[in-house]
Formats: structure tokens, sequence, C-alpha cells
């Protein structure tokens, strides 16, 4: 059904779209219900998700047995760099965002704040601060477990860029041990986030300090998961030998994710834990 | 809007054929049927946003309190705002995209064909919760299309859904953008180089990255907005030290470029028009291409604009309004090479040509007023009033509406085969751009003389200027129902329209059949 | 379309072509300033409307005739040229020399605007959903400002007065001639203070003070508006300034002040039932009303219904607590409320509203409670 002229693969008519739309629907609605404490949400969010699952397994499938079979040519190839390269662009500009509101709070509506006597007396602006109602016990700095998970995300950074190397020598044992060692830093960070945040005496109600501490690192500690896990699944493809050295888009996009997720840990550990 | 017999032309190695029926559109991975659902969700969601506005004219046209109560009114302000703007004018542009960029540049569909169907079909569920949160306790979203908190913080249930809507719709946006992207940088014809490309697939190119990198931030707003309501985080809340102005500025950093996301394609339609009905090239092709992106980059840069009440240090205010002056430069080149572009030309006036002249009078008259409003001490008077109102819908409607249905008009005859009716056309041209005038310019001397926008009532020096609006609003609505009925019309038959229908049309579009067949440009043509 | 509308709208048009003296009949332009601020926005929209007009009529002339011109009904040749660099550069140069010329006297109000030292003296005004609270600072004055406009000229069952929704129960007074600064904040959501005359309009922001000024220069009522989208009964929270010689201010303020005297008086003394049922009625329609309306029916799910609610007919402890500290969207009417009227708001909503509890709140017991 698909057509694939010399010069461009096109898939054929695809279900996928429509289970990605559905899949979406009750994810969002079924929060929407839950968050009012609407007893059908919740149900409905996990058949969102189930359904969810099912469609990335899916749809991805569907895009790794076609680049198996070696439907896509150059041209195509060139697609999803482009693709993936602008992806990953609008997520530097949803963290911006959040980067956008700790320096604005931080830098100048804290001082507003503490400039307005007449509602808040008493106040005086200070970062980390939880504003003039709230008390903030305790706040993180950089030198302990941050300062180790910094050098753990930047050595799989590492890791894997010689597995990249190894991949690109057809060096099938340095491209294997690489991307495990990758894996199990990225899972390692994670593990010290979560333990990070169990140490936290301060939560994410904690004030602005707390909100913009956990949004951070919250998203960001996502998608080292979601990364971490599409290498996970990279490494199975490697197993079922699904890359050569000249084809291996999705070592290289997944490898490009990864390396992004490692630039923002480096903003957030100098913005949110350091200065 | 396409014709339902589009041919499935037989392709050696096509040998399953098409779904047809309705898994055609649902498992579509063609960018024309793809195109053709947008144009069409697009019009209904205009229809149904428009209707909350005769709401809304109903509701003001006199003073008292007539049809809705006050919590009722808002609710139509917001939702047609809502509605209008990431349910029409967004939607109808991804349209003209899906149909006219591959068409325009010899590729044979979109870069990547079921993201293109996934674009679209997210918009569904994101209509269903906005138009769900209607019937939901308390009723919809209330607090403006711009959600300020903490306003928006009180509202219940239906600010959720609202807020997850335009979630999916970010999503939706920022897809199809890649989308676009990457298709106009990867598949254009071989000898097409970005300064030989169509003007429209330049200003496309460019609203793709405004989207790339506006969308993300709201959907940023919007988490915080969440988190705010529902997980006890302190992002807009001065107790905690956090500040609602905060939402403000995060909230415009997205919405001035939402706002040249909704004109830079109509300015590409319009350069499309203007010089196949003067028989001349686009004067100053490569200076329209440098305006569009200074307007883009200048578009990041203006966003408190909109906040000049809010009582920012001097020195923000003074930046924000020099920076938003100086958008009216690069805008005004485009203004004056359009009529430069005219000038000396062999002009006729087919329907597409009278919306495209129109836009150029009537978009100018809503920069200028955009131009009153950046002087920050005149934006002192008239923000939040019916100035503001009418400087939107100048260029909302008369330019960004007003573009897409020349540009109906314009490839109508590509899409389905057949000319349009041209009398209907031009009644329809009339009517709209009367009854619009009639509605939106005296809410400039509403506003000037004080009136605030997004009330239900109001004292009675008004009352005169809000029912002419509302005589206006009502012929300006059935004008619309004019509209669908000739493009019905032209979808059901009508004169047999040739490969390129105009005489003074250039472009890849045209030297295809007409209707466009199903599949074009597989093996691309090359451009000298 | 009557007569008079199609009058009025080709009166409207013409005038402002002619672009003479556009004003006041009409009320097609700002209204007349009574404020040096004001007056310079008003003649700073003057000089950038004419100019943008002029803008216009040049361009706009030049494609009209070009439109006429070079019809190809008319027979004219289509000339292919397409680019013209000195033409380009020209037209990029002027209009920015335009806007510069726009930019100076622009900056120079701002810089005015802004200044805000040296001011005589201070009104702090609080936003509330949907009325003023003003504080004079230093002069221990206090009080609430709220719509007059009675209901039923709203729903259409009277006719309308002359200030329909531009008039409340108690307006701000200010001295003529004298500086007035103006601090802003809000307790719920964002509004903004709008007094057009004077050329001034800041939002009033929970948690933050945002300042303004204006010296008014003629005696007079000025009217406006809330200008910040807040709700239900945005619409409904107008501001009236009066400007009063020296003189009169200080009469106004020495009877505030007795007002005020007296009312902390009559808090002390012991209040019968029914005299606290009557000022009730009169505190709840003001204040309560907007929200809980005034059959006490409320709007759910957004406002309750008072009537048959658990706490207006549970312990009367409970029910004072919430009206003195409020609860999410309900306000506190702590500072906003005396001893008196929370007391007689309370025995009303027992007694009234389709209530009948029977008990009573003494004025002391609230004084007791805050
Ligand atoms: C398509 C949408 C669109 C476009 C293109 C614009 C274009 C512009 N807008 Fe507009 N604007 C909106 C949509 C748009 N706007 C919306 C929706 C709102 C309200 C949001 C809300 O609050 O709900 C708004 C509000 C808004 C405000 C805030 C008002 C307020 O709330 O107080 C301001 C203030 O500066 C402003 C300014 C401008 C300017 C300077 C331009 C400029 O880009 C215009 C430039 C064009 C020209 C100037 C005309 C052509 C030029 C010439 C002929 C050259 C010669 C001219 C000179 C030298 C002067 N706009
Ligand atoms: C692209 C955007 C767009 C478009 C095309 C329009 C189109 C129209 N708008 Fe717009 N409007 C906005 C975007 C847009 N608007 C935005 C962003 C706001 C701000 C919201 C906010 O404050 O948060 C706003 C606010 C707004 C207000 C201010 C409300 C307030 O402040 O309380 C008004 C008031 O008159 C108004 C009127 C109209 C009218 C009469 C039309 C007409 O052009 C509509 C014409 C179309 C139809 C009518 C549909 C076709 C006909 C039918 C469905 C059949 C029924 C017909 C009859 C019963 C006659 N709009
Ligand atoms: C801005 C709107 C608003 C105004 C004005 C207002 N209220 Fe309320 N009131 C509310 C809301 C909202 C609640 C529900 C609070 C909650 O439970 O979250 C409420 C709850 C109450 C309750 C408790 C009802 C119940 O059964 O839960 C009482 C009693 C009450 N208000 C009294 C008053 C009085 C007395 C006044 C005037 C002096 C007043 N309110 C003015 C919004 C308002
Ligand atoms: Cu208060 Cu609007
Ligand atoms: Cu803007």
């Amino acid at each position: 059904m698909s057509q694939s002229t010399k010069n461009y693969y096109l898939p054929g008519p695809s279900f996928w779209p429509l289970i990605a739309s559905i899949a979406l629907f009750l994810i969002f609605g079924g929060f929407a219900l839950a968050l009012n404490q609407i007893g059908s949400g919740k149900p409905l969010m996990i058949a969102g998700v189930l359904v969810f699952v099912y469609l990335l397994h899916g749809w991805f499938g569907e895009v790794i047995k076609e680049s198996v079979s070696k439907v896509y040519n150059k041209q195509v190839d060139l697609s999803f760099r482009w693709g993936m390269g602008w992806f990953i662009f609008s997520e530097v500009m949803f963290f911006f965002g959040f980067f956008g509101a700790l320096f604005y709070a931080r830098n100048v509506s804290l001082h507003w704040i503490a400039d307005a006597q007449l509602l808040w007396p008493g106040f005086v602006a200070s970062w980390p601060s939880a504003g003039p109602k709230l008390v903030l016990e305790g706040s993180i700095g950089p030198w302990g477990l941050p300062a180790i998970n910094t050098l753990l995300l930047l050595t799989s950074g590492a890791t894997l860029t010689w597995a990249h190397w190894g991949l690109m020598k057809n060096n099938r044992n340095q491209l294997t041990i690489g991307l495990v060692l990758t894996i199990l830093l990225g899972f390692a960070f994670v593990l010290l986030q979560a333990h990070e945040y169990g140490e936290n005496v301060f939560t994410i109600k904690s004030g602005i300090y707390g909100a913009t501490f956990y949004m951070l690192t919250g998203f960001h500690g996502l998608h080292v998961t979601m990364g971490a896990i599409m290498l996970t699944i990279i490494l199975l493809r490697v197993r079922s030998g699904h890359f050569d050295a000249h084809n291996h888009f999705g070592f290289e996009a997944v490898a490009w994710y990864w390396h992004f997720v490692d630039v923002v840990w480096l903003f957030l550990f100098i913005f949110v834990y350091w200065l | 809007m396409s014709t339902a017999t589009a041919k499935h032309d037989d392709h050696g190695h096509d040998s399953h054929g098409h779904p047809t029926g309705l898994m055609r559109w649902v498992k579509s991975t063609n960018h024309k049927d793809i195109g053709t659902m947008y144009l069409w969700f697009s019009f209904t969601m205009f229809l149904f946003a428009g209707a909350m506005a005769m709401g809304i004219r109903a509701e003001l046209f006199q003073p008292g309190l007539q049809f809705f109560q006050p919590q009722v009114f808002n609710q139509l302000t917001t939702l047609h705002g809502l509605i209008m703007i990431f349910g029409a004018i967004m939607p109808a542009f991804v349209g003209f995209a899906n149909w006219q960029v591959p068409l325009m540049i010899g590729a044979p569909d979109m870069a990547f064909p079921r993201l293109n169907n996934m674009s679209f079909w997210l918009l569904i569920p994101a209509a269903l919760l906005l138009v769900a949160s209607i019937f939901v306790p308390g009723g919809a979203v209330a607090g403006g299309w711009t959600m300020y908190p903490p306003l928006a913080i009180q509202g219940g249930l239906s600010m959720d859904m609202s807020i997850f809507a335009l979630h999916i719709l970010g999503v939706s946006s920022i897809v199809g953008s890649i989308n676009i992207i990457t298709t106009i940088f990867n598949m254009r014809a071989p000898g097409m180089t970005l300064m030989k490309m169509p003007m429209f697939v330049w200003t496309w190119l460019i609203t793709a990255y405004l989207l790339i990198a506006a969308m993300p931030v709201l959907a940023g707003a919007l988490t915080m907005m969440i988190t705010d309501r529902h997980f006890g985080t302190h992002f807009f809340n001065a107790a905690g030290g956090g500040d609602p102005v905060l939402f403000q500025h995060v909230f415009w950093f997205f919405g001035h470029p939402e706002v040249y996301i909704m004109i830079l394609p109509a300015f590409g339609i319009l350069s499309t028009i203007i010089p196949t009905f003067s028989r001349k090239p686009l004067f100053g092709y490569a200076s329209m291409v440098y305006a569009t992106t200074a307007i883009a980059v200048l578009s990041f840069v203006v966003w408190a604009h909109h906040m000049f009440t809010t009582g920012m240090p001097v020195a923000g205010q003074l930046f924000f309004m020099y920076s938003t002056m100086l958008i009216s430069v690069p805008t005004g080149v485009k203004v004056f090479n359009w009529v430069a572009t005219m000038w000396k030309g062999s002009m006729t006036f087919e329907t597409p040509m009278l919306f495209a002249v129109a836009v150029v009078f009537l978009f100018t008259i809503g920069g200028l007023s955009g131009l009153v409003c950046a002087i920050l001490p005149v934006d002192i008077q008239v923000q939040d009033t019916y100035y503001v109102v009418a400087h939107f819908h100048y260029v909302l409607f008369s330019g960004a509406a007003m573009s897409i249905m020349g540009g109906v008009y314009y490839w109508l005859p590509k899409w389905t085969g057949h000319m349009y009716d041209e009398t209907l056309g031009k009644w329809h041209f009339w009517l709209t751009t009367i009854a619009f005038n009639v509605t939106f310019f005296p809410m400039h001397f509403t506003g000037l003389a004080g009136m605030p926008r997004r009330i239900p009532d109001y004292s009675q020096q008004f009352a005169e200027f809000n029912m002419i609006s509302s005589y206006g609003a009502f012929a300006l609505g059935l004008s619309q129902l004019l509209f669908l009925y000739v493009v019905i019309k032209c979808i059901k038959g009508g004169a047999k329209a040739p490969a390129s229908p105009w005489e003074g049309a250039h472009g890849l579009e045209w030297t295809v059949p007409s209707p466009a067949p199903f599949h074009t440009f597989e093996t691309p043509p090359v451009v000298k | 379309m009557n007569k008079r509308t199609i009058l009025s709208f080709c009166t409207v048009f013409l005038s402002f072509l002619a672009s003479s003296s556009v004003q006041a009949e009409y009320a097609l332009n700002l209204r007349a300033p009574v404020t040096e601020i004001a007056t310079q926005i008003y003649d700073l929209h003057m000089l950038i409307m004419y100019v943008c007009i002029a803008i216009f009529i040049v361009v706009f002339s030049i494609m009209f005739y070009s439109l006429y011109k070079h019809r190809k009904s008319a027979g004219h040749k289509a000339v292919q040229f397409h680019e013209h660099h000195m033409l380009e550069v020209v037209w990029t140069i002027i209009p920015a020399l335009i806007l510069i010329g726009m930019a100076v006297p622009a900056t120079k109000t701002i810089l005015a605007m802004k200044d805000t030292r040296e001011a005589d003296m201070t009104i702090k005004a609080t936003g509330h959903q949907w009325k003023w609270e003003y504080e004079y600072l230093g002069k221990d004055v206090r009080f609430i400002s709220t719509l007059a406009t009675p209901q039923e000229q709203i729903h259409n069952t009277a006719p309308k007065g002359e200030h329909y929704l531009l008039e409340v129960d108690n307006p701000v007074v200010v001295p003529v001639g004298k500086k007035v600064r103006v601090l802003l904040t809000a307790q719920d959501v964002i509004h903004a203070w709008w007094v057009p005359s004077f050329g001034v309009k800041q939002d009033a922001i929970p948690g933050f003070i945002k300042e303004t000024w204006f010296r008014v220069e003629k005696e007079g009522t000025y009217r406006g508006q809330c200008a910040e989208l807040c709700g239900k009964d945005h619409g409904f929270m107008p501001i009236v300034v009066e400007a009063v010689s020296e003189e009169k201010y200080n009469e106004w303020i020495a009877s505030k002040k007795a007002a005020a005297a007296e009312a902390a008086a009559s808090g002390d003394k012991e209040w019968s039932k029914d005299d606290l049922i009557a000022n009730g009625k009169t505190v709840y329609e003001k204040n309560c009303a907007a929200c809980h309306q005034a059959n006490g029916a409320g709007l759910p799910p957004a406002f309750p219904a008072l009537t048959g609610s658990k706490i207006a007919n549970g312990p009367i402890a409970d029910h004072l607590h919430i009206v003195l500290n409020g609860k999410n969207v309900m306000p506190h009417w702590k500072e906003l409320l005396n001893d008196v009227e929370i007391a007689s708001v309370v025995t009303y909503e027992r007694n009234g509203l389709g209530n009948s509890v029977g008990d009573v709140l003494q004025p002391a017991q609230v004084k007791a409670a805050r």
C-alpha cells in the first residue's frame, strides 16, 4: 500500500495516528477528571497509558521494520535527522520556560515582594526562599549528591560516545559494553536523584524554591528516565543486529537526546544547586 | 476541501489501492487529504466560535443584561477567543501548508506522512475537551483566552480540561512544524534553492520556527498553572514567593509570536495572490524574506507590550515600547512591496484579488492601531478596552481570516477541479468587507471613549456604537454562511478548471492537473 | 437599522474622516483630560493618530491610483520590474525616522508618569472581587466602595439612570491641585484601577504593591472602571473620584473619622435581634449578594448557597470564623467590616435567607473572636 519511488519512501495508510489521538485523549481527559476527584478519571488515565504504550510499541515497531527492510534511502534518513534535531530544540524551549521562571522569581519578583512591606512586614528577599508566608526547611547545595550525579551523567555521555565509536568501527563488543555502561549510569543517576528527593525536607509545596527546584529537576529526571529506556531499546536492537557502521540513525537520535539531557543537567547544576 | 472524487491514479507499484470511505480519512497519509481535513475542521470551528461571537454581540446589543448571566458571558468571550485562535485560524493555515507546500516545492508528500496525520487527529481530542468543558459543572473557562492567574486558578474542572486541550494542541503544532520544516529543507525539487522558493513556503518555514520555539513555552506556563492548581506549588502566588505576573511573562513570550504565527502565512498568501493578478513578479522578493525573518526574530523580544499596565520598571517599559515600535518597519516593507507589486501591473479583480487588496488595506489599519497601542502612554488609556478589540480583529479577521478566504478562492480550482461561482464569490467578498467594518470600526471609538473589554454590560454612552457593531456582526455572520455555500457548490460542480486557471499564476502547483491527482511529483520536477 | 443609528453612523464616519473636532458628543475620542499626564497622553494620541492617518493616506492613495490606472480592463500592460534597491532602502529608513519622532515625546511622558516622588498624600487602593477598598494612609480613613446601581436597572426592570454602572456608594475624595500617590494591590485576583480622565491605569496585583499618581486640576466627579478581567462581576466594579477643594476635603476626612468613631462606639453596646437583622440585610446586600445572591441561593458550584447551608445553620462560632477568615475564594472580612457589621450579617444569615436558627451574634463576641 505504501509507495516508494526511487526518491522517497512514503508510508501507506496507518491507524497509529488515530490511536495516538485516542491515547492522549484518555490520558489528558482522565487526568483532568482525576485532578478534580472524579471517580472515572484514574481508570481512564490508566487505560490511556496502556494504549499509549501499545502505540509506541506498534508504531516504532513498524518504523523499525521499515528501517531494517531498507526501504529508507539517504533522503529519508536526512528527514529523520532534521526531525529529531528540531524536536530536541522544542524540548530546549520547554526547559527554557522553566529556567525563565526561576530567574524571574529569584532575581526580580522576590525583591518586589520584599519591597511591599505594607503587605509583608519584615520579609527580606534572599535565595533560597519560600516567600513571606511559608517556611523553607532546608535546601540543597551542589557538592554532595548533585556533584556525584553530575559526574555520573558526564561519564555516561562519554561512554555513549565511546559506544558510538565502537559502532562506527564495527566493534560490537565496544558498542555493547559502552551502551550497557551508559544505561547503568543513567539508572544510577535516577536512583540517586530519587534518593535525594527522599532526603530533602522541603517539598514542591515549599514556596517558589521548592516549586522551581522540583519542576526543573523533576522534568529533567523524567527525561533521563525516558532516555535510559530508549537506550535500553537501542541495546536490544543492537543485539538483534539492527545497526551497522553506516546505517544507525536510531542510535544517533537517542544519543543526541542523551547529550541534550546532559546539557540541561549542567544548567540545572549551575543554576539550581550551585549559584 | 478537495473533492470526494479525487481520482486514485493508478501507479504501477501501488497495487493495493487506497482505503475508501471513512478509512481513507482516518488512516490517511496523503498530504492533500489531510489538508482537506484540516480545512474543514477549521471551518467548523470558525462557525462554532463565530456563533459564540454572535452571542457576545447579542448580549452587547443594548445596555443591561439580556440573554446571559455575566459568568456565561465571560465563558463565551473566552471560548470564542480560544477556539478562533487555536481551532480556526491556526488549523486553517496548517491546512494550506499541507496542500500547498508539497505542491509548491515539488515534493511527493510531507516528510513524515504518518506524523502529519497524527497532527490532525490530535486536534479532535483537543476540540472535544474544549467543547465538552461547556457542559461540566461550573461551565466553561471564563478567565479570558489569556487565562491569567489567580483568576484562572479559581476555575473548576473546565479549566483543567482547557489546559490539557492546549497541551494537546501544542503537541500537534510542534509535530506539525517539525514536519513542515523538514519537508521544506529536505524535499525541495532539484534546482529549487531557498531563494527560489515561493513566498508562501518561506513564510510557513518561518512560522514553523515560531511555533517550535513558542508552543513549548506555553506548555511550560500551563504546566505551572496545573501544579499551582493541584499540587501546591506557588509559582503565581506571592505568599509563597511567586508572582502572578510571571505567568503573563511566560504566556506572552508565547503569545506575541503566536499572533505572528497567525499573520505570516497570511502574508505568504497575499504575496502569492497579488503577483498573480497583477501579472507581475513579486516586488522585492529578497527584502520580503528578510522582513519576514526580522518580524519573527523581533517577535520574541516585544512580549511585554501586553503588560504595560502591570507596573514594570521604567527600563522594561521603554525597552518593550521601542522594540514593539520597531516591528512596524519590516511590516511596512511588506506593505510597500505589495503596493509596488501592483504598481504598473495589469490587474484584474477576481475574488481572491479582491480579498488580497482588502487585506492589505484593512490589515494596515489594524497594524497602525497596533502601533498606537505600542505607544506606552497611549496604551495606558486603551489597554483592556475595545480599542484593543478593534486592533486585533483588524489584524486577525481582516488580516488572517480574510487572507484565508482569499487563499481558499485562489486554490479552490486546484483542489476541487471546478471553478467557484465568481458572482457569489464577489457577493461574499463585499458583504464580508462591509459588514466587517461596520462591526469593528466603531470599536475604536468605544474603546477610546473608555469602554472596557470583557464586560457583559456597559454604561449608556456606548449604546449607539454597540448597536451598530451588533448589526454588523450579525450581517458578518450570515455572510459566512454564503461562503460555506460557495465552497460546497464548487466541490459539487461548476465549470471545469484547467491546470492553471489564473492567467498570471506561476509555480509548480499549476503544472499538475486540476483537481490535483492523489499523488503528485513522484518524480521530482526540475526547477531551473 | 433604525434611522437614528444610520444617521449617527454616517456622522461618525464623516467626522472621523474630516478628523476635525471629533469629541465629546459622540464619545469618539479619549475623555477630556483633567491632569497634566492625561493631557500629554491626549496630545500624544492625537499626534500619533494624525501621523498614522497621513501614512495611511499616502500609501493607499498610491495603491488606489494603481488599482485604477493599472487595470487590465483599462488596457494597461504589466511592466516586469521586481526590484529597486534605493526605493527599498528609503522606505525602510523613513518609517524608522518617523518612529523615532514618535518615541521621543512618548519617552518623556513615560518618565513623568513613573515619577511618584514627593507626593502630597497617599491612598492605598485594594481590589476585591468585586469592590474597591480605600485606605488613606496616615489619616486613619478606610472604606469600601461598591457599585450603587440597583439590580433592577441592570436586569432591565427599571429605567437606567444617568450614571448607570458608573456610580458607587462611597466615592474617593481628593483635593484638587495635590499630588496624590496611589498604592495598588489586590486581595484575590488581578484588578486594574483606571480613571480615564486622569490618564491613570494600573493593575492591582495580589501580594504586590504597584504605584501610580495623579494631580487633578479641575473640581469634578470622575468615573472609571476596573480594567482587568477579574471574574463574574468584572463589569460591575466602577471607580468614582471626587476632586474637591482643600476645605471640602478636610471636612470630608473629618466626617469619615466621626462616622468611624460612631461605628466603634455602637459596637460596645448590646444590639437587639431585630436591629441586627435589619442592619445585616444592608450589609449582606452590599457585600455578600454578589456571590451568595440576594436570596441566599448562591451560584453553585462556584458559590455555595447560604439558605440551608450547614455552616449558616451550624455552630455560630464556625460561621463567624469563615466570615472573619475566609476560605479559598471566600474573602476574609476581618479588615473590611467592623464588629457591628459582621455581627449583623451573621445574625441576618442565620435568621433570614430562609434560615431560622434563632440565635444572635453580638458585636462584642466578634471583637473577642478577632
Ligand atoms: C495577527 C495578529 C496580530 C498582529 C499582526 C499584530 C500586530 C501588532 N500588534 Fe497586536 N495584538 C493582537 C494580534 C496582532 N497584533 C492580539 C490578538 C492582541 C490582544 C491580545 C489580548 O489581550 O487578548 C494584540 C494586542 C496588542 C497590544 C497590547 C494592547 C493592550 O492590551 O494594551 C499591542 C501593544 O503594543 C499591540 C501592538 C501591535 C503592533 C505594534 C503590531 C505590528 O506588528 C503592526 C505593524 C504594522 C503596521 C505598523 C502597519 C503597516 C506599516 C506601514 C504602512 C509602514 C509605515 C508605518 C509607520 C512608520 C508607523 N498589539
Ligand atoms: C482569529 C480570530 C478571531 C475572529 C475571526 C473573530 C471574529 C469575531 N469576533 Fe472576536 N475575538 C478574538 C478572536 C477572533 N474573533 C479574540 C482572541 C478575542 C479575545 C477573547 C478574550 O478577551 O479572551 C475576541 C473577542 C471578541 C469580542 C470582545 C468580547 C469581550 O471582550 O467581551 C467581540 C465583541 O464583539 C468579538 C466579536 C467577534 C465577531 C462579531 C466576529 C465575527 O467576525 C465572527 C463571524 C463569524 C460567524 C458569525 C460564524 C458564521 C455564522 C454562523 C455560525 C451562523 C450563525 C449566524 C448568525 C446567528 C447571524 N470578539
Ligand atoms: C467573592 C465571592 C464571595 C463573596 C463576596 C462572599 N462570599 Fe461567602 N463564600 C464564597 C465562596 C466561594 C464560599 C465557599 C468557600 C469554600 O468552601 O471553598 C463561601 C462560603 C461562605 C460561607 C460558608 C457556606 C457553606 O455552607 O460552606 C458563609 C457563611 C459565607 N460564605 C458568608 C459570606 C458573607 C457573610 C459574606 C459577606 C460579608 C460573603 N460570604 C461574601 C464566596 C463569597
Ligand atoms: Cu476587578 Cu475587573
Ligand atoms: Cu503582541
